[in-house]
């Protein structure tokens, strides 16, 4: 192979991934388009003008604030027990030898791999066989959010302490600092990033589930189960206006965090 | 932020100081409340289920269910349900090439190619997430719709027919499933290929291996992990999905997620649990053959 063929090679690859990449985001700027859109009736879902009313008004259609406001509480509560509970896990499966460890870590990995239309009508068929059939609400999907979400915590948050270099809190050891100490001055801050990035993993989880929450979720009404309900009858645009918020709210976290790791590195160079 | 990506490896660390009697202990207590959790509300569910699929399927909600250990609901659903249960197994199937197929040149493109924009590939990968799923896929409706310019490109290279479309097809449905999953393929991959030594890539190509040599008897059998990791939490996920079926599809293009959610939903909870563990079970069957086939026993 010549260094032509070589250059072409290596391009080639990073413009097919950066093809996928518009892939995945191409819908995302249909989504900003249509926030801005005002519909010509109340059925249509193209783009018939520009407006900025739906930006102005984002709580015009009836119950979607109520809505959105329901999946924030839900998201913010089960990302922290999950994410407390998960990284107790995790400390456990990366620090400690024990027995079973092999087949806990498999019993971890399943909920993540089971269909989520299993997982939600298992739950149902718990609560309804334990009589909450009728109870359905905040609480059954905040126990269901957690259970799915839990997985992912561990997993991230393994990830992070294994990658650690277990060096520093020996050093940290010798120079007579408690175990207490040593903890919360070298190993925490260590994990931290990593705990930070299942707490946000948790939290879109949550937001954005639809399938196990619409099968225990009673008479609440999450955001994605409005979208799911206006999608049968109208779209209102301002449910465009939700998704490019939360959008630019990612996009915000993102490039934050990357720009101060690099002010970081920079420093630390 | 490569979330799933260390499914794929084993972790074993180093110890990290002289163990007391009392670690193994503080390891259970750690383990003790979300363990509870995933019991209670993930294990228990599961048997809960599995006794629902064999309930009286003439009972109601009102009157309530009785175990009557109908093994016969079984035989109902799989005689009423093949058709939507075997077209999932297959979209499933169709998405996770596709997945795979656009995938490896992603994360191969951010292990590789990418020097320092690495990690804000990576978090670009993740943060469609952000924008809740079903509006992204009602964004596809439009995007495939009779109207919009991917239908005009495709009739203009008649690829299409005049009158051709593509929304309520199955190529809809795969590529909102495609679409959905592609970011639970890429990071796992991701992950494995960014611990590849660079050095043995190299080695091929000093031993004279052509690119397409080297990638595939070096690169490929070496991201082995990921891709296991990266199929496992696309296809089984796509095969209980219905959402991209209801709304890219038509009746015809049905998933077996649809009838389970419709079932639960009108109050048939037998047969609708049947049809659960049946999905379970078909998934469960062809997972352990694909993981025994593809060599790797090391999932998590």
């Amino acid at each position: 192979m010549t260094t032509v063929g070589r250059w072409i090679g290596r391009h080639l690859i990073l413009f097919i991934g950066l093809l996928v990449l518009l892939y995945l985001f191409a819908p995302i700027f249909v989504v900003i388009l249509m926030s801005f859109n005002a519909p010509k009736s109340k059925l249509s879902y193209t783009f018939d003008g520009f407006t900025l009313h739906n930006w102005a008004h984002p709580c015009q259609p009836f119950g979607l604030c109520d809505a959105v406001s329901a999946s924030l509480r839900i998201g913010l509560v089960a990302t922290v027990i999950a994410t407390a509970l998960g990284t107790l896990m995790a400390f456990a499966m990366v620090r400690h030898r024990f027995r079973g460890r092999a087949a806990t870590n498999l019993f971890i990995f399943l909920p993540m791999a089971s269909p989520e239309i299993v997982l939600g009508s298992s739950l149902l068929a718990l609560f309804v066989s334990g009589g909450l059939g009728g109870r359905l609400g905040f609480w059954t999907i905040l126990i269901a959010h957690v259970m799915f979400c839990l997985s992912f915590v561990v997993v991230t948050v393994k990830a992070r302490l294994s990658g650690m270099d277990t060096r520093l809190e020996q050093a940290a050891m010798d120079l007579y600092a408690t175990e207490w100490q040593t903890f919360w001055r070298i190993t925490f801050p260590l994990v931290f990033p990593g705990i930070l990035a299942a707490a946000l993993l948790s939290f879109s989880l949550s937001f954005d589930d639809f399938i196990i929450t619409n099968l225990n979720a009673g008479r609440t009404v999450t955001f994605p189960m409005f979208v799911w309900g206006s999608a049968q009858r109208d779209i209102p645009p301002q449910i465009n206006v939700v998704g490019t918020a939360m959008f630019l709210l990612a996009l915000i976290l993102v490039l934050g965090g990357e720009l101060t790791r690099r002010r970081r590195a920079s420093r630390a160079r | 932020m490569s979330a799933l990506g260390h499914l794929s490896t084993p972790v074993t660390p180093e110890p990290v100081a002289a163990r007391k009697g009392g670690r193994r202990r503080t390891a259970y207590l750690l383990l003790l409340p979300g363990g509870l959790w995933l019991i209670l509300f993930f294990v228990v569910p599961l048997v809960s289920l599995v006794a629902a699929s064999l309930y009286d399927p003439n009972g109601s909600i009102e009157a309530g269910f009785r175990m009557t250990w109908s093994f016969h609901n079984y035989v109902d659903a799989i005689a009423d349900y093949a058709v939507p249960l075997g077209r999932s197994l297959w979209y499933s199937l169709l998405t996770t090439a596709f997945c795979l197929l656009l995938g490896f040149p992603l994360a191969y493109a951010i292990a590789f190619k990418a020097g320092r924009w690495k990690n804000l590939l990576l978090a670009l990968v993740i943060a469609p997430f952000f924008t809740s799923f079903l509006i992204r896929t009602l964004s596809w409706k439009l995007l495939l719709g009779d109207n919009g310019f991917v239908v005009d490109a495709l009739r203009t290279v008649h690829i299409l027919g005049s009158d051709g479309r593509l929304l309520a097809t199955t190529a809809a449905v795969v590529t909102g499933l495609t679409y959905n999953f592609l970011p639970f393929m890429v990071l796992p991959l991701y992950a494995s290929l960014e611990k590849i030594d660079h050095r043995l890539i190299e080695a091929g190509s000093d031993l004279y291996a052509s690119a397409f040599t080297t990638f595939r008897t070096v690169t490929f059998p070496l991201a082995m992990p990921g891709v296991v990791a990266g199929t496992l939490l696309t296809f089984i996920p796509a095969a209980g999905d219905y959402i991209n079926a209801q709304l890219l599809g038509t009746p015809k293009q049905r998933m077996i997620g649809n009838d389970i959610q419709r079932l639960f939903a009108a109050g048939a909870y037998p047969t609708a649990a049947a049809l659960s563990v049946t999905l379970m079970a078909a998934i469960t069957v062809l997972v352990l053959f694909y993981v025994r086939r593809a060599g790797t026993e090391e999932l998590v």
